[in-house]
């Protein structure tokens, strides 16, 4: 980010604080959820079932379409040309060979690619979706190992490979910033996130730690990630004119489209992005460089063409999660009164993206301690940029965090349950914000209750079975619940009492379609075959990312802003006839297939009657929600206790987990049987994370060494038990539909938890992630 | 020269080049059969030949001629699910549903495997005839099926419930 760039973006921030004020003051009824979502009362419809997934049928028949499995007439393959320099210059490039190779159509590099403009990045606009801001082969420029130098399209897949195997390149290269120590010795800066600085102090923190009766201090290490879906990251598209058709893998449609439409000079309407069915996204799927490449080497050959990366091309062009070192210091009274709280430390980034590790989010609303200092510190390395993945900040600052409380714990003689329940804040202890809701307490108890927590031994290494040492540990995981802005939906009801709404949402698994369909039934009193929901398309209302958690309440608000405005104009239609003539909106809700008094159910009467004497087939609203104040009224936060049990093997030094309950307070759940899965989900991620995820970097090269899923390790069958999940299922008053969001906490507090358990067994602190059987023996 | 596909007839492939999985996707809109990896370390390409369950990605096309292959679009529709395909819905054992097909091909020859009593790493006793169903042997046999979504509580559930069904 330039200096310009950086200066309106802390303007930006010094606003949004002056805003933060006068919001935070405002009476509630002002604020969007102020008001409680009327669904928040319904208590036996099709919200909170167990529904499966709608299009579970067609998944598992192998039947749903996923971008590249689009068919184009004259569609030709792409293969992608990787640098294997960090940073340099291109001396000469040789396709020559490669164009002239069977069934090649094109070969394309900086010499011949047209000229784009620079793609705009991730969070500099609110439509952007850029995972960096290189531009795409528009010179000879290296600034990263692993950047794309040329790609070649050809009839097959076999054809483009084997030419892109015929491209001869040579580099100037120059001295790079691939060290993440060495960077840190030459100088570190202060890091931003979302235009807001990512510090925070409160009173003294330092003079209050060397006071303390009781401290601890230690520093924990995190590595690099990826996100790996099992779906590799494709595009098919074609051009149609000056209109570029993609079958895409998308996170983030809409945004994805408009960022297009600038790197090629056109309306955003000219871009259309449809991507119903994604295979993981986590934060990866939004827009990269293949994109790119694809749409203009298609232009270029006026071909349909099907790019799918490598798993090697993703781990090249698409960033994972940056690595962290992070110190926590805490002080505390003999009775577990934290008096300090200190997170710190340093996370790199690229030159090329705004993205810092934001490790102390999660630190910032935890612990009512009394002065506490939070800050990330940022150097910028040459490297493929990083990117948001699954809990950005959260997943690995709760690691420190939770780790750091389990110490302080230990040194105090208490237990770690009864520690973190000692320090429950009354309000957010940096915004001063009262909480939405709140119920870790209860979470924390029900899971203890459950996972028998009584059985844990305060010693470490006092429980062995056989060659395994076995023991207990917990954390607590927690998420903030968002609303980002620009959403909107549009409902359109006919005669025959069928429903639609369309918004520019997304599917990548975590049953969106299948919630949203449940919760529009309901809010429609509709059965649920009678709604039908249409998301992943960018040409539908809305500018609805998914991610940040927050694609449930980002459509949930905006579909009630839609239905209300459908109430009214379905009122209006009504007329003098109508049971429900004179009534205004907010007197009536709907109820069997049509509105009725709320206090009145008798006065009723269906859409289809409502329609009929109007004589129309049908009625369409569209409508945009309020700005989401509601994040800067109340401090939103889900919670949740997580418990683990671990073994590790006196031989052989194998960690194994065992046991896990994850016991959340995520507001109210819409769908069990979904949302049950989503949990797992992210725990089964943090296990990876606790225990065998890392991207290799080699800091002489700046090249990626294990870009497979054969030599990064994700969790497999045998490495997951069964996961236990509960909830207190406590609706937040002030959100739709009760609801936060719940696809990202599970990674959260799960690190910290497997860590404090292998201490609880065997007596050896791991600070430094992954915990492999070497660090153990 | 032919690959039998879920009953019909397949020519094989002109560039020898070709992948059992690129012939099934690319050149007979299979596509219910996946890409994840491209080289054997995430499971999403598994198929049945005779069967048995391969990884499709590092097979050779030219090499499956006269062979009896069957793909996720096989073994049921949409409209007409396989007991297993059934179950999966049912347990959840998906959430994307990218390496679905493949874990449920897998399933389908891993039993397959446990009735002709093929040992695992973590079978007791090697000589056994058949091999007793338990959730390790599953887990252990079917960890060659990545999923990243995290379904595998559901997975697990779903084969174990249908495995009577299945081994029919």
């Amino acid at each position: 980010m330039s200096l310009i760039e950086s200066g309106k973006a802390l303007a930006q921030g010094l606003m949004q604080g002056a805003m933060a004020k006068a919001v935070a003051l405002a009476p509630d009824s002002w604020i969007p959820g102020g008001e409680p979502d009327p669904l928040i009362r319904h208590q036996h419809g099709s919200i909170g079932k167990p529904v499966s997934r709608i299009d579970g049928p067609l998944k598992v028949a192998g039947a749903a379409p996923f971008a590249a499995e689009f068919p184009m007439a004259d569609m030709v393959y792409a293969a992608i040309a990787y640098s294997s320099v960090a940073r340099g210059r291109i001396a000469s490039l040789d396709v020559a060979a490669a164009e002239a190779a069977p069934g090649v159509v094109l070969v394309m590099s900086h010499h011949n690619a047209p000229r784009l403009k620079p793609a705009p990045l991730f969070m500099s606009d609110p439509k952007a979706a850029a995972g960096d801001s290189i531009p795409v082969m528009q010179d000879d420029a290296i600034c990263w190992n692993g950047q794309p130098i040329a790609v070649v399209l050809a009839a097959t897949q076999e054809q483009a490979d084997h030419a892109k195997s015929l491209i001869r390149v040579t580099y100037e290269a120059e001295a790079a910033d691939t060290d993440f120590e060495a960077a840190i010795a030459a100088g570190t800066k202060p890091s931003q996130f979302m235009g807001q600085p990512l510090h925070d102090k409160l009173g003294d923190a330092e003079k209050a730690l060397a006071k303390a009766p009781v401290s601890i201090e230690a520093d924990y290490r995190t590595p690099r990630h990826n996100h790996n879906p099992i779906e590799l990251h494709a595009v098919t598209l074609a051009w149609d004119g000056d209109t570029l058709r993609i079958h895409d893998a998308q996170q983030a449609v809409a945004h994805s489209a408009w960022t297009l439409a600038q790197v090629f000079d056109l309306q955003p309407e000219q871009i259309l992005i449809t991507s119903p069915y994604v295979g993981g996204g986590f934060g990866s799927k939004t827009l990269w460089q293949h994109h790119i490449i694809a749409a203009a080497a298609a232009r270029m050959a006026q071909r349909p063409v099907r790019l799918m990366l490598t798993r090697e091309g993703v781990y090249r062009t698409v960033g994972g999660r940056s690595l962290t070192q992070q110190h926590v210091a805490l002080g505390a009274e003999e009775d577990g009164m934290l008096t300090a709280l200190i997170h710190r430390g340093v996370t790199a980034k690229t030159a090329h993206n705004v993205m810092p590790e934001p490790f102390i989010l999660p630190t910032r609303s935890a612990y009512a301690a009394r002065t506490m200092l939070l800050d990330v510190q940022q150097v910028e390395l040459d490297m493929i940029s990083n990117t948001f993945m699954r809990a950005p900040g959260e997943a690995v600052g709760t690691f420190a965090l939770e780790c750091a409380m389990d110490e302080l714990a230990e040194k105090l003689g208490m237990d770690p349950i009864d520690l973190r329940l000692r320090n429950e804040p009354e309000k957010d202890p940096i915004s001063g914000l009262p909480f939405s809701s709140r119920h870790i307490a209860q979470a924390w108890r029900d899971g203890a209750a459950r996972f028998g927590w009584d059985a844990r031994s305060a010693v470490p290494a006092a429980r062995r079975e056989g060659e395994w040492l076995v023991g207990l540990g917990c954390a607590t995981a927690t998420y903030p619940y968002y609303r980002m802005p620009g959403g909107a939906a549009r409902i359109t009801l006919s005669r025959e009492g069928e429903a639609t709404i369309d918004i520019a949402a997304h599917e990548m698994g975590m049953g969106t379609s299948t919630a949203q369909t449940q919760v529009a039934a309901e809010r429609l009193g509709l059965p649920m075959e009678r709604i039908r929901f249409n998301y992943g398309d960018s040409t539908l209302p809305g500018l609805v990312l998914a991610g940040g958690s927050q694609q449930t309440a980002s459509i949930g608000a905006a579909v009630i802003a839609a239905y209300n405005k459908l109430v009214a104009e379905l009122l209006a239609l009504a007329g003098n006839d109508s049971p429900l003539a004179g009534l205004k909106p907010d007197e009536v809700g709907s109820q069997d297939g049509g509105l009725a008094k709320l206090d009145d159910p008798s006065r009723h009467e269906s859409y289809a009657s409502i329609l009929n004497r109007a004589q129309r087939a049908a009625i369409s609203v569209e409508a945009e929600p309020p700005q989401p104040l509601e994040t800067m009224h109340w401090s939103m936060h889900s919670h949740g206790a997580m418990f683990c049990e671990a073994r590790v093997n006196v031989v052989t030094g194998e960690p194994r987990v065992t046991r896990f309950l994850g016991s959340f307070d995520c507001g109210r759940i819409l769908n069990p049987k979904t949302a049950a899965s989503q949990f797992r989900g992210g725990i089964i991620m943090g296990l990876g994370l606790a225990l065998m995820e890392e991207t290799q970097f080699d800091e002489r090269s700046g090249r990626i060494m294990n870009p497979s899923l054969a030599e990064y390790h994700v969790p497999v069958h045998m490495d997951v038990p069964e996961i236990d999940v509960m909830w207190t299922d406590i609706p937040d008053p002030h959100t739709p539909m009760g609801a936060r969001g719940i696809g990202e906490i599970g990674i959260t507090g799960t690190g910290a938890a497997v860590a404090n358990a292998i201490y609880n067994a065997t007596g050896k602190r791991v600070r430094d992630l992954p915990i492999t059987l070497d660090k153990l023996l | 020269m032919s690959i039998n596909v879920n009953g019909a007839p397949v020519a094989l492939p002109q560039d020898p080049r070709m992948s059992l999985l690129d012939l099934l996707r690319e050149q007979e809109h299979l596509s219910g059969t996946k890409k994840g990896c491209n080289q054997g370390a995430c499971g999403a390409c598994t198929i049945l030949v005779n069967g048995e369950r391969i990884l499709s990605c590092l097979a050779l096309a030219v090499q499956y001629d006269g062979q009896e292959i069957t793909t996720i679009e096989g073994l049921g529709s949409a409209d007409d699910l396989h007991p297993i395909q059934r179950a999966f819905v049912q347990h959840d054992g998906f959430q994307c549903g990218y390496c679905t097909p493949g874990q449920i091909c897998s399933a389908v020859g891993m039993i397959a495997e446990l009735q002709r009593g093929v040992p695992s790493h973590v079978t007791d006793d090697l000589s056994d005839e058949a091999i007793a169903f338990s959730q390790e042997e599953v887990r252990e046999r079917m960890s060659g099926n990545l999923c990243r979504c995290g379904a595998y509580n559901g997975i697990i559930d779903a084969i174990t419930e249908s495995v009577a069904e299945v081994a029919q």
